[in-house]
């Protein structure tokens, strides 16, 4: 199961961030994940929101250039190590990780983390076979 | 020391250049009006032959020609002599259509060299220099013409070609270099690395022709300095032969044009008049004695001045200011010509839109260009590795294109101005 990142051009100067947000904001969507990749003149900036649909038709309306991606979410220990069994199953498989961030969640004892990898079936089967779930939208709160 | 390379041609009276005009153009004309079918075309079209040219009076009856022209007539098209009395072709960076080829016998090379030489004797040039011609060499004009007039003077001459820095100071040192050749940017960077290497003391440098790019007086007076020498400019094109077509003396306002070889008119870009010398136009040079490739009028697009004022060196060539810009859209980014239509084509090519925006800027005394394009969806990917994966697609077109590196910059959608009307493409920041 996957839930849907979007993602967004954006140029680095200053006030670029803060101006996506209040849209966001303004439009009452919340913000669960953010992630920024960077090279020195532009950024892709990826969410997670809790109402991916109506985030985009916001923010191609305000003129972004933006994307919606499929993602895995795992839930994993929220303890020292917690992730490790996650990143062993990868290596084990041999799956590349593209890039990978957290979600800010509220449920004890847990955390979450998006991925979004080069082989998405291998890695689900792999978790699987060792009682790792993916997170679904429903779970996460999102729509 | 000898002042002047062809004293009785350099310093003869207004009458005498005068006289060789009207019997060379006469003659040009015929040769043209019998080898080049499409420019005979072109003067049938406005109903005029041979018989109506009789002196330099009548040479604004012809017809001009363009680099349009040049692109139709591409490759052959302009030839004044059959393949077998040529010796060789020189041309200009850019691709099909935008490049030009010229032709040249053996007789066009010689007066070429000719000219060239005399702006390396202008120069304080004898036979006793070291001359180190550090333009490029093969299709570009700089090496081969400044290299050929450095033979004609008598120069030990050092053919370095462009590039390799290191080995480029090695010899000025070793050899004792007393004249360098190369690009005013190139200059400046030579001059940059002989201080932080610490050289100053190991060179002999006394003199530099530096052309081929816009250059500023600021920058001429930083290289002097620098380098401990009398900086001369020297202007040329490869459609009328290359560098040489005029050239600094010691007195450093102005070029001299080589008028036993060219004529050099202004006029309205936008009319075509004549004006008078004194008044800002384009710069149009005649051909008198090119015999491979004689251009009759041909319109460099360079907005220029000429000037008659006598010069303190005894030459009597009429001057032109150093260009002061263009009438048209053509940039020269590095010495080398740069449509911003060839950029738009590259864009369109690889799925980018034609709202773009081209910056030059001179950082460090070396031009810089930059393209700045808009992101689009279809570009777009949540993969940074994707996106700087077409990023450099689109660098390695523009560098296939345009022939040098460009820095490609994308931005956010929209942000670059639509304007109302005419587009602003470039933005040319360098203080020249």
């Amino acid at each position: 199961m996957t839930i849907q990142q979007i993602s967004v051009f954006l140029e680095n100067r200053a006030g670029q961030l803060a101006e996506i947000t209040k849209i966001l904001a303004d439009n009452g969507i919340d913000l669960r994940a953010l992630s920024i990749a960077e090279t020195a003149d532009y950024g892709v900036l990826r969410m997670i929101v809790d109402d991916p649909k109506r985030a985009t038709g916001i923010l191609l309306d305000s003129g972004y250039v933006m994307s919606l991606t499929p993602v895995l979410a795992v839930s994993v220990p929220d303890a020292p190590g917690g992730l490790t069994p996650v990143l062993n199953l990868l290596a084990e498989g041999s799956i590349d990780v593209e890039y990978m961030y957290s979600l800010f969640t509220h449920v004890q004892g847990k955390a979450y983390m998006v991925f979004r990898v080069s082989d998405e079936a291998k890695f689900t089967a792999l978790m699987q076979e060792k009682g790792i779930a993916t997170c679904t939208p429903e779970e996460l709160g999102l729509k | 020391m000898k002042r002047y390379y062809q004293p009785e041609i350099e310093t003869a009276s207004a009458e005498q250049i005068r006289a060789w005009q009207d019997e060379r153009l006469v003659k040009q004309v015929q040769h043209v009006w019998d080898s080049v079918p499409y420019y005979r075309k072109k003067m049938e079209e406005r109903g005029v032959t041979p018989a109506d040219v009789r002196s330099v009076d009548d040479l604004h009856k012809l017809p001009f020609l363009t680099k349009d022209d040049l692109r139709e007539c591409y490759p052959y098209g302009l030839m004044g002599k059959p393949v077998k009395d040529c010796v060789r072709i020189q041309s200009t960076s850019g691709t099909t259509g935008r490049r030009v080829v010229a032709f040249y016998t053996q007789h066009d090379l010689d007066l070429w060299e000719d000219c060239c030489a005399r702006a390396i004797v202008a120069a304080g040039g004898t036979d006793e220099d070291v001359c180190q011609v550090s333009y490029g060499y093969g299709l570009f004009t700089g090496g081969p013409g400044l290299n050929g007039g450095s033979h004609k003077v008598g120069c030990l001459t050092l053919p370095m070609s462009s590039g390799n820095t290191e080995r480029q100071l090695q010899f000025m040192t070793d050899l004792g270099t007393t004249i360098l050749c190369c690009t005013p940017s190139y200059a400046a960077y030579l001059a940059e690395s002989i201080h932080e290497r610490g050289l100053r003391d190991k060179i002999k440098l006394k003199a530099g022709i530096f052309g081929a790019e816009a250059w500023s007086e600021e920058m001429r007076r930083d290289v002097e300095k620098q380098l401990g020498i009398k900086a001369y400019d020297i202007y040329g094109l490869t459609e009328i032969s290359g560098p040489g077509v005029s050239f600094e003396c010691e007195e450093q306002t102005g070029m001299h044009v080589n008028e036993d070889h060219f004529i050099a008119e202004i006029i309205d870009p936008n009319t075509g008049e004549v004006l008078p010398d004194g008044t800002k136009g384009e710069l149009v040079f005649t051909s008198l004695t090119k015999e491979a490739f004689p251009l009759l009028r041909y319109r460099t697009r360079d907005i220029c001045v000429l000037s008659r004022k006598k010069c303190s060196c005894g030459r009597t060539f009429v001057k032109m200011a150093k260009p002061m810009g263009r009438s048209d859209d053509m940039l020269i980014v590095k010495g080398v010509n740069v449509f911003p239509s060839q950029i738009e084509t590259v864009l369109l090519e690889q799925g980018y839109q034609a709202n773009y925006q081209i910056i030059v800027d001179r950082v460090d005394h070396t031009d810089t260009l930059e393209v700045q394009v808009e992101m689009t969806p279809e570009n777009f990917s949540d993969s940074l590795a994707r996106i700087t994966d077409m990023e450099k697609t689109l660098v390695g077109a523009l560098k296939a294109m345009l022939g040098i590196y460009a820095k490609v910059k994308l931005v956010a959608p929209r942000s670059i101005t639509r304007s109302e009307g005419k587009a602003v493409r470039v933005i040319d920041k360098r203080k020249i």
